[in-house]
């Protein structure tokens, strides 16, 4: 994950990057389905299989947007449907939540999505990915890890003063000579 | 031999890191007897040249508190940095970046305007906002400047250990001492406490349901609590099954839920999301609607998640800010 999230300048050869977590016993089979009925959707989504979407831990989410995705899929077994049988509503709840909470962080709570697709739904994962594809390339890059070196660009311009200011200045302890204290020597 | 000597600083912190270490009442005789106290800004008179001019780690352990957010404090977590042969995040603030790492939320701009300008209690009618620098008959006098990012310490220079709350209780406070001082030290980059959850230390412990289901969040002023049953039981968020214990439980025994000053255990990487996770996994309703309910009795999610983590998070700072 690394040059591709970059968008060019002029922006031409970006598009979006999706992370879909996907179920094992409907969405993935679904998206299964898709590949061996030779459907054509968007090539933008990178599918992680879980066993459930009751397993996708938040933290998932929010790490795959930290290092560079645009936009996170979760898919899995329709409500009454769930493999687990509280799994799906597990998810819902949090995926709720979630949405909330990074809106409130400044990101369009569009780039989560969550659907709900059985196995035998392949035309649905196609349409799915296509439409939040289109979302996304409308919504523009997220570019969460070019922000994060871009707030802190703030601190490299200090460290820079304190290299120029002790170059100027010398040593930073010129009349000490003695041997640094250890804890070793200091308990001896 | 001379003793050891130990630095105290504070960066963007309230002071009641300071208050810890006196609270650690007669047991602080036992420690200054040990150690030779080189810099305690809010106790003691000691010039920063003083430190600039000791030999590289020369102090054996700087217990820093309070967040990173101006040039000052950049500046001297990177002094301590290197005269110490130890760094130590003393407290929420420099360990997660704590309650001033909820400013991540809000632009610079904001934060000057509102309490230069925009507070009740503010009469300013020049405007005058501290600068920079200023002319001043010739002289130009400087003051810090602000970043626009509040940052845990270890987000600025390497940390070799955290003690956790806010405040750190004597008690951790105590045990990294006495773990300092008898050269008893865990592996770099431990927190120095317990490695496992509030609950397991919580007095409420037992009567914690093994199924909870939350038909609505009260918040602890809008109900009567009953002082023994669990609070996530009454239906009030308690962070406490995504917090690190080693504080006795102090809030839940004294009748309030627990807010997460110890941050996560070390299973975790973003305690907000974890406990977002837990707690919201277990409301009831299962329609999208009926869970919207039920969600909007926590107003304010980063907040009530991230009261002490924000600036430490996956996310760190709201996305769409400025950073200049």
């Amino acid at each position: 994950m690394t040059n591709q999230t970059k968008p060019s300048a002029s922006g031409e050869t970006w598009t979006p990057r999706i992370v879909a977590f996907f179920c094992n016993w409907c969405t993935y089979t679904a998206a299964d389905l898709a590949g061996v009925s030779r459907m054509k959707h968007a090539a933008n989504a990178r599918v992680i299989r879980l066993m459930c979407s009751g397993r996708v831990d938040p933290q998932f989410i929010v790490e795959a947007l930290a290092k560079g995705a645009d936009g996170v899929l979760i898919g899995g077994c329709h409500p009454n449907d769930c493999h687990y049988v509280e799994g799906n509503y597990k998810c819902l709840r949090r995926y709720q939540m979630l949405k909330r909470m990074i809106a409130d962080m400044g990101i369009e709570p569009e780039r989560l999505r969550l659907e709900w697709i059985s196995a035998a739904e392949g035309e649905k994962v196609k349409r799915v990915i296509n439409e939040m594809t289109e979302t996304l390339t409308q919504l523009g890059p997220l570019g969460l890890p070019q922000k994060f070196d871009e707030w802190d660009r703030e601190m490299e311009h200090f460290a820079e003063h304190v290299a120029a200011r002790e170059a100027a200045t010398g040593s930073a302890c010129p009349e000490h000579g003695g041997k640094p204290q250890t804890l070793e020597t200091a308990h001896a | 031999m001379p003793k050891p000597k130990i630095a105290f600083y504070w960066c963007a912190s309230c002071g009641g890191c300071e208050e810890t270490v006196v609270d650690l009442a007669e047991d602080i005789l036992g420690v200054v007897e040990k150690v030779d106290i080189v810099l305690w800004p809010v106790a003691m008179d000691f010039k920063y040249k003083d430190i600039e001019a000791m030999p590289d780690k020369s102090i054996v352990a700087t217990l820093l508190n309070g967040a990173i957010r101006s040039t000052e404090q950049e500046e001297m977590a990177h002094l301590l940095r290197r005269k110490s042969q130890y760094l130590i995040a003393y407290g929420a603030c420099a360990q997660l970046g704590g309650i001033p790492g909820l400013a991540n939320q809000f632009p610079l701009e904001q934060i000057f305007q509102f309490n230069y300008e925009g507070a009740p209690t503010m009469a300013n009618a020049q405007k005058t906002r501290p600068q920079v620098t200023t002319d001043d008959q010739g002289r130009t006098p400087t003051l810090p400047a602000m970043h626009h990012v509040v940052r845990s310490l270890d987000q600025v220079v390497e940390v070799d250990y955290y003690v956790p709350g806010c405040p750190p209780t004597p008690r951790v406070t105590r045990t990294a001492l006495t773990a300092l001082l008898e050269n008893r030290l865990p592996p770099k980059g431990s927190v120095i406490a317990p490695d496992i959850a509030l609950c397991d230390e919580c007095p409420r412990k037992a009567t914690k349901p093994a199924n909870i289901a939350f038909t609505e969040f009260k918040r602890p002023h809008q109900a009567l609590m009953d002082p023994n049953l669990c609070f996530l039981a009454q239906g009030v968020v308690c962070l406490g099954p995504a917090t690190r214990s080693g504080c006795n439980a102090a809030c839940t025994v004294g009748g309030m839920p627990c807010t997460g000053c110890f941050g996560p255990t070390s299973r975790v990487r973003d305690q907000g999301l974890k406990i977002l996770s837990s707690i919201c996994s277990n409301i009831a309703p299962k329609e999208e609607g009926e869970i919207e309910k039920v969600i909007e009795g926590i107003p304010d999610p980063v907040g009530t998640f991230y009261r002490y983590g924000l600036a430490k998070s996956l996310l760190r700072r709201k996305a769409t800010l400025p950073s200049k």
